[in-house]
């Protein structure tokens, strides 16, 4: 266990005014963990602000794409990286400030223990602002029609994988519904999921970011037209 | 058949002979497949044959239990521009996947470099 490698992904597009925060926090976290190598990987998503360089500056590895690709380009490019590193596993951690570091061991112990493949943390549907309770829930039952597997909170970007989900998934999607394509692979090569708690921070910023409402009848569309492919 | 030629079949024949010469240029380019050409030229031949002979979508018409051979030509055409635009959609969407993987592979290559 000492030498496995822990690579935490970051999707960032814009983020130059949090990232600061949120990489100074994450760092400090992951300074608990004593007994795994760990990599912090920020994957730039064509920013058009200082996000790389900010990045940059905190000795994080920072992988930047040309141009904008969405989420689901920003994850596939961290997962890629992950395979590449042969990291043991990973963590996906918004760059927009709503996931607490401090969660971080609660998101890796089902991993750690090998009680699971996947590991989803899920936000307190109750303490969400309406809309997102409606989104959420909506995510909930399209991804459960479609993969047949009922998540809470599909739609969380907090994400723990072991190197068996590492190696088995593969990113195909590149907005925002490659949330729902996990479970496509979840589904696809059987692989133990775990929910786990966790806690979010709203703020003006992150509800900005994060999943637009019009995004949900989006999703719907290309998971649909994902079929016919 | 009705040997008199109308003015407007000389222009769609004219249209259609233009059509039927690009879908062979592609096809010797190499930007077309064989299957897509074999259906693009299809439509543009039956096509032709309609305008040639107007009573052609009339016997299809009757064969596949419509009453009108224009009404033919246009639940054709519509199905035809659905699936064109589903199939443009799907492109659309493979191409976008292409230029991500193009992206990721600079952005991995450089980060590497850097490493």
């Amino acid at each position: 266990m000492k030498n496995e490698k822990l690579i935490i992904v970051l999707p960032a597009f814009n983020e130059a005014s949090v990232i600061d925060r949120v990489l100074e926090n994450l760092k400090r976290e992951l300074l608990l963990i004593s007994n795994l190598q760990k990599e912090i990987v920020v994957v730039d998503d064509g920013s058009i602000d200082k996000t790389s360089q900010i990045a940059h500056k905190h000795g994080v590895m920072v992988i930047k794409h040309l141009i904008n690709r969405g989420l689901g380009g920003a994850l596939g490019t961290g997962l890629e990286y992950a395979k590449m590193s042969k990291a043991a596993m990973m963590v996906t951690f918004d760059a927009d400030g709503q996931h607490d570091a401090k969660d971080i061991l609660s998101i890796l112990n089902p991993i750690l223990n090998n009680r699971a493949d996947v590991v989803i943390g899920v936000r307190n549907i109750k303490k969400m602002p309406f809309d997102r309770r409606v989104i959420t829930l909506f995510s909930s039952i399209v991804t459960f029609v479609f993969f047949g597997i009922f998540c809470q909170d599909t739609q969380s970007g907090f994400r723990a994988f072991n190197l068996k989900a590492i190696n088995s998934l593969k990113i195909k999607t590149q907005r925002m519904e490659v949330s729902s394509e996990f479970f496509y692979g979840i589904k696809k090569h059987k692989l133990r999921l775990v929910e786990v708690p966790i806690r979010v921070i709203y703020t003006p910023y992150s509800l900005k970011k994060g999943q637009q409402n019009s995004n949900a009848v989006k999703i719907l569309l290309k998971l649909i037209l994902r079929l016919f492919r | 058949m009705n040997l008199t030629i109308l003015p407007i079949q000389i222009i769609l024949l004219i249209f259609l002979v233009f059509a039927v010469s690009r879908v062979v240029l592609r096809l010797k380019e190499g930007s077309l497949t064989l299957g897509a050409f074999l259906f693009w030229a299809g439509i543009w031949v039956t096509a032709g044959l309609a305008v040639i002979d107007p009573g052609f979508t009339s016997y299809i018409a009757l064969k596949i239990g419509i009453q009108r051979g224009t009404d033919v030509v246009i639940y054709l055409s519509l199905f035809l521009l659905f699936y064109l635009i589903f199939r443009t959609t799907i492109l659309m969407e493979n191409l976008r996947e292409e230029i991500t993987k193009l992206t990721r592979e600079i952005a991995l290559l450089k980060g590497r470099e850097k490493k």
